[in-house]
């Protein structure tokens, strides 16, 4: 399959297709940071994860439309703006979700999954009642259009850097309160001793609400991001949902770390093969793969090491 | 009251499958025309992956988001042998190679691959319409029972299938039909299965088959496996210190649901005269689940119940209402979760059996009403 291109040509495809994998590399690690926050830590299963990142996206969508009826003089900036409201609107959906749905059912975890399930139906069907059944896409400023030519024959466009760095800033900010902030503390003896972290004052009820807001605040700025590189429509959130569940499996489901390795692994397997072969058997291939790993090693790529 | 629970059938099981088989043999097809018979016949066929996932999910804790694969591989196995049926050199006489389906033609395939030549024969097929999907369950089961995978590991794992053999099913059209998939089925060995004569007939089986399935069910959770799979939803360790091999029983429970599911998806090709994709994925082996929690995850006879009722009012909503729809099955998956988490046979339990029980000067009675807890 390599014999009808010359040496050049297979290492600017492949530099080209590496480029892709890294942008589709951002994209599962955006996806996936929430819920690792959420699966991983918490051990709550949020079928309802796409269409918190769908909440994001459809309120990029609507500040870019102010922004361009009220203040197109800063438009450049809008997406700045667009992302910190996306974080507050997924996050309070996630803090009242987390109150009155998910904290009754954190001794059955597969209730949980069925019951975010329904959440995400109801959630679809009222983006489509309010912004409708057809795709949106926002208008991405100007200073994100365009490419960057890095030699004759491999070209990176900006929008994917840019996803490409926020990916990074957000995967950092993670780690930061996940490791040095007293609520990622919390959180990580909460995960490790429920009911010792309980005894020496860890208010752990509030400790999980907030996790679980975070978690689905972190997805509305994935969602956020993805307007910058496609539409939005109101079942886009539920293509999501396998992919983003196999990451975070993959990678060990309580190791950040690990979700990001597994990120990268996929998304590069995945975006060079789709060059060779149809992108379909691409996907269907990188799954099995995925799934083959899985089964040989259920834990995952990177395990945290817990008495349990 | 200990013995006669150990009874294959008590008093209470015999009346609740007379009652059923009087709903389904006798009052629906009096009650409805043809058209509407067969809207039933095919919820009954999503009622078989019901019950198997009683047996699995509710009995055995393991639930599998992946039940809507058993019943495509059921239903295509049946849907391939159709096809074959149909695609005689006479019928395809127009094609560039006649004597293959349609849509290897359209694809530009100039024979049959070889892994559709057996279906040629009716024999094999029945065969393999129980025989794939077991087989494929018992891959997955072996690999992920025996390194003692389970609950939401297993749910998103049997999902991440689901949605492998959609991508699939839709990427390899030329061999599988495609997003459309297999249509334009006509008869099975000469009988030609679209008059209103033989769909009554498919009914019928479909229904027998189900009871017999429904038999088995009962069988199984009354014999010693059965209790071993209770006692395994709510102390695998104990049971497995107890010397019992965990695994196998769970590889059984969920081979035998997948064999429910492939003969509900032979049952839906054959009354519903296609087999697709959509009918595969994700959204439906999820919607499948919803059925039997419904209907109530630990009774075998709420899970056909619920399988009708569920189906029923989405035809119905989205008839007149399609928007309402999602929001009213988003709605049921909510509040079965939180409200009544043992479904219709929780609530007959609770609040109608004492009543029923009163009513006939409690002789049917001594009711003993299941407080059991949902699974997990």
């Amino acid at each position: 399959m390599f014999s009808d291109y010359s040496m050049s040509e297979l290492g600017a495809i492949f530099a080209m297709q590496g480029f892709a994998g890294l942008i589709l590399f951002s994209v599962f690690v955006l996806m996936a940071l929430g819920l690792a926050i959420i699966f991983g830590q918490m051990g709550v299963i949020n079928m309802a994860h796409g269409e918190f990142m769908i909440l994001g996206a459809y309120v990029t969508y609507l500040t870019s439309n102010l922004f361009a009826a009220w203040l197109p003089g800063v438009f450049g900036m809008y997406f700045f703006v667009a992302m910190i409201l996306a974080f507050i609107a997924s996050g309070a959906l996630g803090l009242f979700i987390e109150w009155a749905m998910i904290r009754h059912l954190y001794k059955r975890p597969l209730d949980t999954l069925l019951a975010t399930w329904g959440l995400s139906l109801i959630l679809q069907q009222v983006y489509r009642s309010v912004f409708g059944a057809r795709e949106v896409g926002v208008s991405i400023p100007d200073w994100m259009m365009g490419s960057l030519p890095v030699t004759d024959m491999i070209e990176v466009p900006i929008n994917g850097i840019f996803v490409m760095v926020l990916a990074t800033g957000i995967s950092l900010a993670v780690y930061y309160m996940m490791f040095r902030s007293s609520w990622g503390l919390q959180v990580r003896a909460i995960s490790q001793n429920r009911v010792m972290a309980d005894a020496v004052g860890i208010n752990t009820a509030w400790t999980d609400r907030l996790t679980f807001g975070i978690g689905c605040g972190v997805a509305g700025v994935a969602g956020s991001a993805f307007t910058m590189i496609g539409s939005t429509g109101p079942t886009a959130g539920q293509l999501y949902i396998v992919d983003t569940f196999l990451v975070v499996v993959f990678g060990g489901a309580a190791s950040l770390l690990g979700t990001i390795a597994s990120a990268f692994s996929i998304s590069q397997a995945q975006s060079i093969m789709e060059f060779f072969l149809s992108g379909s058997m691409a996907k269907v291939l990188t799954l099995l793969v995925v799934v083959g790993i899985l089964m040989i090693r259920p834990q995952g790529l990177f395990t945290l090491k817990l008495r349990k | 009251m200990e013995r006669s629970s150990n009874r294959l059938f008590t008093t209470q099981d015999i009346l609740g499958f007379a009652v059923l088989a009087v709903i389904i043999f006798i009052v629906l097809p009096m009650a409805l025309d043809s058209f509407r018979l067969n809207l039933f016949g095919k919820y009954l066929t999503y009622a078989f992956v019901a019950v198997g996932l009683v047996l699995c999910w509710g009995a055995g804790g393991i639930l599998s988001l992946g039940q809507g694969v058993f019943f495509g591989l059921g239903g295509y196995c049946m849907a391939m042998f159709l096809k074959l049926e149909a695609s005689t050199p006479k019928n395809t006489a127009i094609q560039s190679t006649p004597g293959i389906p349609d849509f290897m033609d359209w694809n530009q395939l100039t024979a049959l691959p070889w892994w559709w030549e057996p279906f040629n024969s009716l024999f094999f097929t029945m065969i393999a319409v129980v025989a794939v999907p077991v087989v494929f369950a018992l891959i997955i089961g072996v690999a992920m029972f025996r390194r003692r995978v389970g609950g939401v590991y297993f749910a998103i794992i049997t999902q991440a299938f689901a949605a492998i053999l959609t991508i699939l099913i839709i990427g390899q059209q030329g061999f599988t039909g495609g997003v459309n998939g297999i249509t334009d089925l006509r008869t099975l060995h000469g009988w030609d299965i679209r008059t209103n004569d033989a769909k009554e007939v498919l009914y019928f089986v479909n229904a027998g088959l189900l009871f017999a399935c429904l038999l088995i069910a009962q069988f199984v959770r009354k014999s010693k496996l059965g209790r071993l799979l209770i006692a395994m939803r709510d102390q695998e360790d104990r049971v497995r210190f107890s010397g019992y091999d965990v695994a196998s029983f769970k590889i059984f429970i969920f081979c035998l649901g997948a064999a429910f599911a492939g003969i509900g998806g032979a049952m839906f090709t054959l009354q519903v005269g296609f087999m697709s994709p959509t009918l595969v994925g994700i959204v439906p082996s999820i919607e499948m689940v919803i059925f039997c929690a419904v209907g109530g995850r630990l009774s075998i006879l709420g899970a056909v119940y619920g399988a009708l009722l569920v189906n029923w009012a989405k035809t119905s909503l989205s008839e007149s209402f399609p928007e309402l729809w999602l929001l009213g099955l988003g709605g049921l998956f909510i509040a079965v979760v939180m409200v009544f988490p043992n479904g219709l046979a929780g609530v007959y339990a609770e609040h109608i059996a004492p009543r029923l029980s009163g009513l006939f000067g409690g002789k049917t009675g001594a009711a003993k009403s299941p407080k059991e807890t949902p699974a997990e």
